[in-house]
């Protein structure tokens, strides 16, 4: 039963990933690349990482596949046009492909081939969660401060190489505003009744 | 036959090959070599895990962790930087970016 499910998944898998990089709108290829990760995660279920499963869901589709639209939508690019002649790289692109997978099996074939088939997603704990909370923040904790760290310079990098002041747009001015008088602001007349001012 | 750890080695592959191909193939749209990108780190992360859990340590785990936050990043600085690029140029296609070479 396992088996029969893990085939599924695997299989709408390698169809989305290959949708993604075949589509001709790349918001399809997003929407593909949505689904992709998200079988990836049912795949992720099967052997009871479900830590991490949820993780790829949260991180990926939550965060990277929605900034990928966002930036698809804010781009006001003509797809059509960049999609032309792409066709002529298709053998070059479909033979390092067939050399990248040779090694891959190649190597897992003669690497792998006396490792069990049963499986243990959390090894010395109750849920997977558990296991994985009690090497993180003990063993691997100076990895996982670092990975915060990675992420604060990323999002600092993201915003410094985005934010652009246009002159035109009107913005709060503080100092200008606390240091407002009452003479720059206002004037008092006296008029004469009957004249005006 | 049980579910073992070549069946997912073999779906990690065939993704990470996919990847490859992409970037290859999209050579000009640089907004699906970076979800090619995103799928090579996938097929890493699920290679990573599935080794994790079939042979019973966790330490697999925590590093597709740390490999899903490097992901989050790229992702999140190479756009912000494809934005910046668009902003200047008006397009994005890649065979134009060759403004530092005088």
């Amino acid at each position: 039963m396992a088996v029969f499910a893990f085939y599924l998944i695997a299989a709408v898998v390698l169809v989305s990933a290959l949708a993604v990089i075949m589509a001709r709108n790349p918001v399809h290829s997003v929407l593909w690349l949505i689904l992709a990760f998200f079988s990836s995660a049912g795949l992720l279920v099967l052997i009871g990482a479900e830590f991490l499963a949820m993780l790829l869901v949260v991180v990926y589709v939550g965060a990277v596949a929605v900034l990928f639209l966002f930036v698809v939508m804010m781009l006001d690019v003509d797809f059509v046009e960049l999609k032309r002649g792409t066709l002529r790289y298709w053998p070059f692109a479909v033979l390092v492909g067939i050399i990248f997978a040779a090694e891959i099996v190649l190597a897992s074939v003669i690497g792998t081939a006396d490792l069990a088939s049963n499986f243990d997603a959390s090894p010395g704990a109750d849920t997977n969660a558990e296991a994985i909370g009690q090497v993180m923040y003990t063993q691997y904790l100076l990895l996982f401060q670092m990975a915060g760290v990675i992420l604060l310079v990323a999002m600092v990098g993201a915003i410094v190489l985005t934010l652009r002041h246009r002159p035109e747009t009107k913005r709060q001015n503080i100092a200008k505003q606390t240091s407002r008088r009452r003479s720059d602001a206002y004037e008092l007349k006296d008029p004469t009744p009957g004249q005006g001012i | 036959m049980d579910l073992g750890l070549s069946h997912f080695l073999a779906v990690s592959a065939a993704l990470f090959t996919i990847g490859v191909v992409g970037i290859f193939v999209n050579r000009k749209n640089i907004i699906v070599i970076l979800m090619a990108i995103e799928l090579i780190l996938l097929s890493v992360n699920l290679n990573l895990i599935a080794f994790s859990v079939f042979s019973g340590t966790i330490a697999g785990q925590v590093f597709a962790m740390l490999v899903l936050t490097v992901a989050a990043a790229e992702a999140a600085v190479g756009l912000a930087i494809l934005v910046v690029y668009f902003r200047n140029r008006g397009d994005i296609s890649v065979e134009n970016v060759d403004l530092m070479k005088g």
